[in-house]
């Protein structure tokens, strides 16, 4: 008997693809092994909503409320999460694998002695065996990995995993989980967030992304990647060594230090293909790779490209999208 | 002020896809002759703590967990002109998951004495785990912040520029601290220049063992492992790339869109 435990960013109402994704995977899990579906909703203020999360499939709601859950701080979400543990008794616990995912799900693991796996694409039972599946080896390789003690805790990807559909009427129970949270458990605070102007799709969820590197040689280029995106209704992301360069902000990166994406198109321009950047890009279902150099690492991956200069070759391609879009 | 940078020494992943094997049995990569590097992510961390140190003054020391040969590495970061290195090298600290690792590595750091900052890369540059430097933080009992690209240290406190999903932040917190690295265009790895790599042959690097650190075996045998690898499965791809013909370019351009839409990919 699995029982799965959901984070979830947010008062819970609406519900994010990606909260639907992870509800999808505890779902599975839960019914394989006749287990029950937990959603955590880290939150301050008063009781309301949530029951998204009960439709999407969570058969217990527990809201942790506190004042210093509001913003999203490590220290706080870890304590937070570890004083719900007992009450909940999940073992799976399953995170979003994004800027908080990636530090709270391995701090909460070492509270709890839990393993810990991030960066994961698929989630399995085999019996009361989970196993977890997780890009390696820059993508080259798919590892699976079972569990051997349990909690276990896992962050995974967006638009890996199949979301949980909404059952309207569904029902379940919401409970409180009282807190107790010290401001003294502060170790670093945010004085200034500053969202990077980000036109359009959002490079995680992006169906279709354009993406430039070195061969752009300057930031100028990537105004022509930003008109493409907006006609693919897509999102323009940067190779390392653009974002390196300071061309574009680092929260472009594609790539193994950036984010990872699976849209159903990718096109990379002026792109070599490092391993780490294909790391990033490789869950794409379509590949195209625009480049001067017929050697470049990018063709071996890629389902269609050109050999040429972006120069001469983008604007046209630009105005036949255009055209064949909007026409 | 004294910080600690943890370097891993790793198989050059940047290489053709023909050249990666996979050890049937281990079920790990093959090294073959492909060559020993230090991971690109933990330069951009040695190349953050040179120039805190520029700034500040202070130390900084290299310590790397390895086998024997990883002794190499430490005499990269010397020859960044790292002031001193560590290696830490045990025949029962090979096959450890991260939460062993991170417990030596902790060892290691209060071993070295007043330590106000420890970083990593923020990507191990073979596993592509993202988790050391919380783990890290988790052992010391310090604050962590996680994708720093620029750090400046003031009064005992560091105030840091934190990449996130759609922007960056302002972190702020007392020292010591753990950070993780990620590079932008303010940590390039400087190249070394002759004098330090020649100065870095000659230095010494002291070899620690796991008794020397007074590591608790519970934390790095076997069976401590909380995840196990059942199976490495390598995701058959199509390599054919069509290549989209065309007289000139802009006529290559227009027939890649076309193709495109014909494939009802736009």
């Amino acid at each position: 008997m699995t029982d799965v435990l959901i984070v979830n960013a947010g008062p819970g109402d609406p519900v994010s693809q990606h909260t639907r994704e992870l509800l999808g995977a505890a779902r599975r899990l839960a019914d394989a092994t006749r287990g029950r579906v937990h959603a955590a909703v880290l939150a301050s203020g008063p009781d309301g909503g949530g029951d998204a999360l009960i439709a999407h499939g969570a058969d217990t709601l527990w809201r942790l409320n506190h004042p210093l859950l509001q913003q999203p701080q490590a220290d706080c979400w870890v304590s937070g999460l570890c004083q719900a543990m007992p009450l909940i008794g999940p073992q799976v616990i399953l995170l979003a694998d994004d800027a908080l995912g990636k530090e709270v799900g391995p701090r909460l693991a070492a509270r709890l002695g839990a393993g810990i796996l991030t960066e994961v694409i698929a989630v399995a039972t085999e019996g009361e065996a989970v196993l977890l599946h997780r890009p390696m080896y820059g993508g080259r390789t798919v590892a699976i990995l079972e569990a051997t003690r349990f909690p276990v805790v896992a962050t995974v990807k967006p638009r890996a995993i199949p979301p949980a559909a909404e059952q309207v009427g569904r029902t379940g129970e919401q409970r409180s989980v009282p807190l107790s949270l010290d401001p003294t458990l502060i170790r670093v605070s945010v004085r200034e967030r500053v969202a990077e102007e980000v036109r359009g799709a959002r490079l995680e969820t992006a169906r279709v992304v354009v993406s430039g590197g070195r061969g752009l040689k300057g930031a100028e280029p990537f105004q022509q990647l930003q008109e493409l995106a907006q006609i693919l209704k897509g999102a323009v992301g940067a190779s390392r060594a653009a974002t390196d360069a300071g061309w574009v902000p680092a929260s472009w990166q594609v790539g193994q230090t950036g984010k990872t994406v699976s849209p159903e198109l990718y096109i990379a321009i002026g792109i070599s293909g490092a391993t780490q950047h294909l790391a990033g890009m490789s869950g794409a279902k379509a590949i195209v790779a625009i480049n001067t150099d017929p050697d470049a690492p990018i063709f071996k991956m890629a389902h269609l490209g050109v050999v040429g200069d972006f120069k001469a070759v983008l604007p046209a391609f630009i105005a036949k999208c255009r055209d064949l879009l909007q026409g | 002020m004294n910080i600690v940078v943890c370097i891993k020494q790793i198989i050059d992943p940047e290489i053709p896809a023909e050249q990666f094997r996979l050890d049937p049995a281990t079920r790990r990569q093959i090294r073959g002759g492909l060559s020993l590097v230090v991971s690109a992510y933990d330069q951009n961390a040695v190349e953050v703590a040179l120039q805190l140190r520029e700034r500040g003054g202070g130390t900084v020391t290299a310590l790397c967990l390895g086998e024997r040969g990883a002794l190499g590495a430490v005499k990269t970061a010397l020859g960044m002109s790292v002031d001193a290195g560590v290696l830490v090298s045990d025949p029962v600290l090979l096959e450890v998951e991260a939460f062993g690792v991170a417990h030596v590595l902790a060892r290691a750091v209060q071993k070295l004495g007043a330590v106000d900052l420890v970083l990593t890369g923020c990507v191990s540059g073979d596993t592509g785990r993202k988790i050391m430097a919380p783990l890290l933080a988790e052992e010391l009992g310090w604050g962590c912040v996680t994708f720093a690209t620029r750090v400046q240290v003031q009064d005992g406190r560091a105030l840091v520029r934190r990449i996130v999903d759609d922007g960056y932040e302002m972190v702020e917190g007392a020292l010591p601290l753990v950070l993780s690295i990620l590079s932008d265009d303010t940590n390039v790895p400087r190249y070394s220049k002759l004098k330090d790599i020649m100065a870095a042959a000659k230095k010494q690097v002291p070899t620690w063992t796991a008794a020397d650190l007074g590591v608790e075996p519970a934390r790095v045998e076997a069976a401590a492992a909380r995840l196990r690898l059942r199976d490495m499965q390598i995701p058959h791809r199509e390599s054919r790339c069509e290549l989209v013909a065309g007289d000139t370019p802009p006529e290559q351009g227009a027939r890649l869109a076309e193709r495109l839409r014909a494939l009802k990919l736009i």
